[in-house]
């Protein structure tokens, strides 16, 4: 894991309040370049919140946020689609467009920055085949299976080279095989200097995970984020 | 509201990739064809309305008003007498181009619509009817009158001014209302095309969440909702129109009559203005839908 450099992703003693009552309170965070980070917590701790915040879906209620560099209360509406194109978002219900075919939906950050499809085909065929999913490439979401759509969500998160990965629950609709193959894929982004944050209920995913990179795991608890134990 | 010609540049050039990221299908679709089709069909006729009677005021206003008409009433013997002197008072007034009795044919011609065509002129007591035509400076009505009175005890001098006024009056207000009709039907244009659009980014709302996940800006999203609405107004509009001018032509045409309702229709370069309700269908879908598009993603989270 490399950690050197300005954190691209820097949360400092954030509170973000929802419906009226708080759900994050005093969160520190820090994703230097690079990092490898598990994000863990019992279901409506707050995991998917913090990721939002990540991605500036979210502006906190009190505290600071910076994305590389900028903060978040000064940043328009074009700031955060220009910070989206350097954070790829994989979601655990993958939000495609299910009219267009699953090509289409990977090289969908490609068309909305204005690049050049023709150019960028070559790349576009190598990422598919990369996540295994060439022969599906045609075929439109709604026929995927589980794997094969959270696969295609993980190619349109990292078709911009971003320069960080965030995904909430990746292995949350598959099978312990295709979770050990997404982790590989997440694993092999990180080598290439990715930071990478996965939040996850998934405790054999973060050991397995373990075993090969270095990664930080995280846990929210009682509206706080704090170290997960040893044994983790 | 600020032309924009970069926005206006990039609609016509388009966008293929930004055209398919919105689903294709809807009821927006065929309600926005529909009601810019129904629009210019309106329109066409609104627009025909008031040129015709642009038309009509112009020559009531114009012609007529050079014009001029004396009625000789005398007895048979003295007809051809009070006739002569009568234009050679014409023929001496500053302000009078030409004057010439109409013949007994042309006369006949002119009862024809209330008394049918064998009508014996010759043996009713018709008065003998004097055109005169105005030089460009024209004459002393109030002083011909008074020479005539004192030289042709049975002219009476008639310049129209009375029947005249309130017709060009009519025509100018009608011709107004043509106009107006115009504006709101432009109005309800782009009501109505704003109502489709907010419909169809509310029912896509889940498309517009995916597009700023990956990194699309507002701009881009409302250019593909922009673009496919102005091209709908503009094709719906275009069909409008084309069946508008249809109905247009197949009205009776303006006969010798020239009665106002068989002049309703397009003349000579008038038949340049149809084809402009289709761009400005578009031109008003375009703004209209990228005003609705702009404040609904503002309100989006």
């Amino acid at each position: 894991m490399r950690i050197e450099g300005q954190p691209v992703i820097e949360l400092e003693d954030v509170a973000y309040n929802y419906g009226g009552g708080e759900l994050l309170s005093e969160v520190s965070l820090s994703l230097s370049p690079g990092s490898f980070h598990f994000l863990t917590g019992p279901s409506g701790a707050g995991k998917t919140t913090l990721l939002k915040l990540c991605y500036g879906a979210l502006v906190p209620t009190s505290g600071q946020l910076r994305l590389f560099g900028q903060d978040r209360r000064e940043m328009g509406r074009d700031d955060i689609a220009t910070v989206r194109r350097r954070v790829g978002v994989v979601h655990q219900d993958c939000q495609f467009l299910d009219h267009l075919s699953v090509e289409d939906n990977i090289a969908l950050p490609l068309s909305v920055s204005g690049r050049d499809l023709l150019a960028e085909g070559a790349n576009l065929k190598e990422l598919i085949g990369w996540v295994g999913l060439r022969e599906r490439a045609k075929a439109r979401p709604p026929e995927l299976s589980g794997g094969e759509r959270q696969r295609a969500a993980l190619a349109r998160a990292v078709i911009m080279s971003p320069d960080v990965i965030l995904a909430d629950e990746p292995t949350g609709n598959v099978d312990w095989e295709m979770s050990q193959r997404l982790l590989r894929l997440l694993i092999e982004l990180n080598l290439m200097g990715k930071t990478i944050l996965i939040a996850t209920h998934d405790l054999a995913l973060i050991r397995a995970a373990k075993a090969h990179v270095q990664a930080r795991v995280l846990r929210i608890a009682a509206r706080r984020l704090q170290l997960a134990g040893a044994d983790l | 509201m600020k032309l924009d010609i970069r926005g206006l540049g990039d609609l016509l050039i388009g966008d293929v990739q930004a055209d398919r990221v919105v689903p294709p299908t809807g009821f927006t679709a065929w309600l926005t064809l529909f009601s810019a089709g129904a629009m210019a069909f309106l329109a066409i006729f609104a627009l025909a309305l008031s040129l015709a009677t642009g038309r009509l005021a112009e020559r009531w206003g114009d012609e007529l008003a050079r014009t001029a008409t004396v009625r000789i009433s005398a007895p048979e013997a003295q007809m051809a007498a009070q006739t002569a002197a009568a234009l050679r008072v014409l023929e001496t007034t500053t302000g009078v181009a030409r004057a010439r009795a109409l013949d007994d044919a042309e006369q006949a011609a002119l009862l024809e619509p209330w008394f049918g065509p064998d009508l014996p002129i010759d043996q009713l007591p018709v008065p003998r009817l004097i055109e005169v035509i105005e030089t460009a400076e024209g004459f002393d009505a109030d002083g011909l009158r008074l020479r005539l009175q004192a030289e042709v005890p049975g002219a009476v001098l008639d310049d129209h001014t009375r029947w005249r006024a309130p017709l060009v009056r009519a025509a100018d207000r009608l011709r107004l209302l043509g106009w107006l009709s115009l504006v709101l039907i432009g109005g309800a244009t782009a009501a109505m095309i704003t109502l489709a659009a907010n419909a169809a980014l509310a029912a896509n709302a889940q498309v517009i969440q995916v597009l700023r996940l990956v990194g699309a800006r507002d701009s881009y999203i409302a250019r593909a909702f922009v673009r496919r609405f102005t091209l709908r107004a503009l094709g719906g509009a275009a069909i409008g129109m084309a069946v508008g001018c249809l109905a247009i032509l197949a009205l009776p045409s303006a006969d010798a009559a020239g009665g106002f309702l068989t002049g309703l229709g397009f003349q000579g370069w008038h038949w340049l203005w149809p084809p402009v309700v289709p761009v400005l269908a578009a031109v008003v879908a375009f703004f209209a839908t990228r005003a609705a598009a702009r404040k609904t993603l503002e309100e989006m989270p």
